[in-house]
């Protein structure tokens, strides 16, 4: 579902909407709420660009003196082999859980999904507190064998395993919707004019699932581009990190000019997700109900397809719980206070809650008018809305500052901020979401109720928002449960003395307290991955 | 009738560049159905849309029971012209129950329930009303979609092509059903579709549109047998134009002469015949030879070609059954008058 609604809204940024037939203009109370949900989605880049271009040609050669190639150079090349690692990953694990008879397929196709829902900082102390120095591995080692130094973890691997294994079931979960919307009749074709089953996967199948793993590559990569958790705790020092760095240091001005070049590469892998989709078109020829595909007998296969998606799981899902469960358990022994925590997961709770909200409710009527009123104005509309997918937390973080401590005093370090920052990172979930459920709805069924001597807002509120409600409560959960995770911007905008789960899970490990982070984070993962899990597994099963 | 029910005049209506209507004129007398008949792009939903308040015209007015709804600097939203509608995929508000969707309409709550009920026994559903719409078969649904339209008493029932969601054998019991109920209600409706069987079946009028434009407006058979051109001719089924000649009172033509009592056709016209109008024996004598045969289950459909140039088709009893190659004697048994065309329009 996540999936989904990334996807479309990616569709959204660059294809909008042509015209359609029998558009009308719609009523004020559509489209007055959705253009100002507009234009505040658009506020952040906004004041990005005002404070970089105010600094001048200062910063500018400030940019050229540093290391902004090198930097460049390296958020790059962890994007490359990050998203590379999930599609040969992701790909083979999709086909293998919805295609082939492999043992225990179902249990399978919910564990490879999950590790989605670890945080990227608790993957990098989780890699970091098992593999670094002084890690478990070393001290395993040591004892058995005496070993005292294992080659370092942190850099490009490092950073590049641990986003790898959280980040492929995007792809995943991508492809998965491509195999099972795919119609049968054309594998069946292909068997039929005598192709063999894996001449057909290699001919037919895979082709078809270009655009999926183009989809789902650019969500690997756009989480990539703008992780910062994992990249700071495994010293590999990207762009978000150099932001950080700059901007703790006081040095505002560059801090906006590379959260500005940090911004364009965003918008540059879109754009090029956008090209690769080509020109050939995928769908389906047959409407209504689809038979679905039947499977493939691996045959001698069966076991080691078994034994790799096992492994996967593992490395994934089984080792970061389990090394997470033992400092956890080391952490309560050794007297961690688990007293704390009970504010920090109200505050967070409270934030992430309110931002559900908000981008509930703002979502609705922007979903109402991209969807039923087409044409230019909305498709510009529905553009802003979804820029929230090409901007990293951290620059909206910043902007968010710049814009607070300059023209608007009275909010600046409040919750109102916060909430905002949350709202522009993650409304095009709730907007994916809700719009999803939106198309199941008919316009025939207004015009019924229109025709039956309803007026247009009872329309509104007595026959369509009833309808897509389940839309709006999965879209306010969604939102809620990636705030409930999310750090760069937390950290960055929380009002002073404001600690939520994040930021206090972020403040042991920035001091290297693995056991008194661990119970914060065994709990954040354990309470958000379980409806994000049952969120996510609502894909729908052959139709869509 | 003093007043019509329905009335359309000059309505013009375009999207962007494309024209979907020009110009059209159509009246739908009180207590009759109108079929709207036409190709898929031909304008027909759009006219439907236009009665119904779902669109607005571009120029042209639009009256139902004398009251104008439509027209220039008026316009009347759908939910105040008392217009029933029932839409091809039903668009039944599928979190309400049966009675409710039934009831929707219904303003006035005392009278709600024995409306509702009253309808649901016309469908025949009764019963049913505390079913979810999801629960009810494909026929099914289709008959709520015609109670929920027909409960609030419309002055004019809207149909949008109602029963191309429908499979064959329920289709045929389905419209019968539908057309008994619109009579028994005197209702007023207007029956937009694309497929002639059933606008012959159901209009008491049949109006055929192409390119947004109205070609002709008639009764069932005269819009069959004397089609006004040679689209609406063909578009109505299968049909063959052969040369004739005026000589005597008669037509001239290779199938033998045709009695003629109008005023004569110019040189160069063609009559038009259905495969219904002729019959075929074997003779070595004949004009022509069987080129290919059809099985239709009660006939055969036999082509022939035609020694003087062109084919014909002809419909026989499945007993005549002949084999292709066959040299057979056509001979027109059409009792009815038959049309005469030039070029693409009727001359007589």
């Amino acid at each position: 579902m996540q999936v989904r609604g990334a996807t479309t809204g990616i569709r959204g940024l660059f294809t909008g909407s042509g015209s359609q037939h029998g558009s009308r203009r719609p009523s004020p109370i559509i489209w007055v709420p959705s253009a100002i949900v507009a234009v505040a989605m658009v506020l952040p880049l906004v004041y990005l660009i005002e404070r970089s271009v105010d600094s001048g040609g200062d910063s500018l050669d400030l940019l050229f003196r540093m290391r902004t190639a090198e930097i460049m150079m390296r958020s790059g090349l962890l994007v490359i082999v990050v998203t590379a690692a999930s599609v040969l990953i992701a790909v083979p694990l999709a086909w293998l859980t919805v295609r082939t008879d492999i043992p225990l397929r179902r249990l399978w196709s919910v564990l490879t999904v999950l590790p989605l829902v670890i945080p990227s900082y608790v993957g990098g102390f989780l890699v970091l507190s098992a593999l670094g120095p002084k890690g478990m591995l070393q001290g395993f080692l040591e004892d058995v064998a005496g070993v005292d130094r294992l080659p370092d973890i942190a850099g490009l691997h490092g950073a590049a395993l641990t986003i790898t294994l959280l980040s492929f079931p995007y792809v995943l979960l991508s492809v998965r919707a491509a195999l099972w919307g795919l119609d049968p009749a054309l594998e069946e074709s292909s068997r039929g004019l005598g192709n063999g089953k894996w001449k057909t996967l290699w001919k037919v199948t895979l082709p078809q699932l270009r655009p999926a793993i183009a989809a789902g590559s650019l969500l690997v990569a756009l989480y990539t581009l703008s992780d910062f958790g994992a990249v700071s705790l495994l010293r590999y020092e990207t762009f978000t990190w150099a932001i950080f760095l700059q901007f703790n240091s006081f040095n505002q001005a560059l801090a906006a000019v590379l959260s500005l070049v940090l911004v364009s590469a965003a918008f540059g892998l879109i754009l090029l997700e956008s090209r690769t989709r080509g020109r050939s078109k995928y769908y389906r020829s047959t409407t209504g109900m689809v038979r679905p595909p039947s499977l493939v007998r691996l045959g001698q296969w069966r076991w080691p397809a078994f034994g790799l998606t096992a492994g996967v799981v593992g490395l994934s899902l089984v080792a970061p719980l389990t090394i997470l469960s033992y400092w956890a358990i080391r952490g309560i022994t050794q007297g961690e206070p688990v007293r704390l925590l009970w504010s920090a997961t109200l505050n967070s709770i409270y934030a992430s809650g309110l931002a559900a909200i908000v981008a509930a409710v703002a979502a609705v009527p922007v979903v109402i008018l991209t969807v039923r009123f087409p044409g230019r104005l909305s498709g510009m509309v529905e553009k802003m809305a979804y820029i929230g997918f090409a901007l990293p937390g951290i620059a909206v973080a910043l902007a968010l500052i710049f814009f607070g401590s300059r023209y608007a005093t009275p909010v600046y370090q409040t919750m109102s901020l916060l909430v905002f920052a949350y709202v522009v990172l993650f409304f095009p979930q709730a907007m994916g979401t809700i719009r999803a459920s939106f198309l199941q709805v008919s316009p025939r069924i207004a015009e019924a109720a229109r025709s039956l001597g309803r007026k247009p807002m009872s329309v509104l509120f007595q026959v369509a928002l009833p309808l897509i409600v389940p839309g709006i409560l999965a879209g306010s959960a969604l939102v809620f449960l990636t705030a409930m995770k999310e750090l760069p911007a937390t950290l960055l905008l929380s009002p002073i003395g404001f600690d939520t789960l994040a930021t206090s899970i972020w403040a042991a490990l920035e001091e290297a307290f693995f056991a008194q982070a661990a119970v914060p984070a065994l709990f954040l993962v354990v309470v958000t991955a379980i409806p994000t899990a049952f969120l996510i597994l609502r894909e729908p099963r052959g139709v869509r | 009738m003093s007043e019509p029910a329905v009335r359309c005049e000059g309505l013009v209506k375009s999207y962007g560049q494309a024209l979907a209507l020009k110009d059209l004129d159509l009246t739908i007398e009180e207590g009759t159905t109108l079929a709207l008949l036409g190709p898929s792009g031909s304008g027909k939903t759009t006219a439907l849309r236009l009665v119904a308040g779902f669109e607005v015209p571009d120029a042209g007015i639009v009256e139902i029971a004398g009251r104008r709804v439509a027209g220039p600097g008026l316009y009347i939203p759908p939910e105040q012209r008392r217009v029933g509608m029932v839409f091809q995929d039903y668009a039944l508000f599928p979190n309400l129950t049966v009675a409710r969707n039934v009831g929707f309409g219904i303003s006035d709550k005392s009278a709600r329930e024995a409306r509702v009920s009253e309808a649901l026994a016309l469908v025949g559903l009764t019963g049913l009303g505390g079913r979810m719409p999801h629960e009810l078969s494909g026929g099914q649904q289709q008959r709520v979609a015609l109670a929920r339209a027909l409960a609030p008493r419309p002055t004019v029932l809207l149909m949008d092509e109602p029963f191309s969601n429908l499979d064959a054998g329920l289709r045929a019991q389905v419209r019968t059903e539908v057309r008994e109920i619109l009579r028994s209600t005197n209702t007023t409706a207007l029956f937009v579709t694309h497929d002639q069987d059933e606008a012959l079946y159901m209009g008491d009028k049949v109006a055929v549109l192409d390119w947004g434009e109205l070609q002709q407006v008639e009764t069932p058979e005269g819009i069959y047998h004397t089609p006004k051109t040679r689209f609406v001719a063909e578009f109505l089924g299968l049909a063959d134009f052969i040369p004739a000649t005026f000589r005597e009172g008669k037509l001239d033509t290779v199938l033998g002469a045709i009695p003629w009592e109008q005023e004569p056709p110019p040189s160069g016209s063609e009559v038009l015949v259905r495969p219904d109008d002729m019959t075929i024996d074997p003779s070595e004598t004949g004009q022509g030879t069987i080129t290919n045969r059809v099985f239709q289950g009660p006939s055969y459909l036999y082509e022939v070609g035609l020694e003087a140039g062109g084919v014909v088709h002809v419909l026989q009893h499945h007993t005549k059954q002949y084999d292709v190659g066959t040299r057979v004697q056509v001979r027109i048994i059409a009792e009815h008058r038959l049309a005469c065309f030039l070029g693409e329009s009727r001359v007589g």
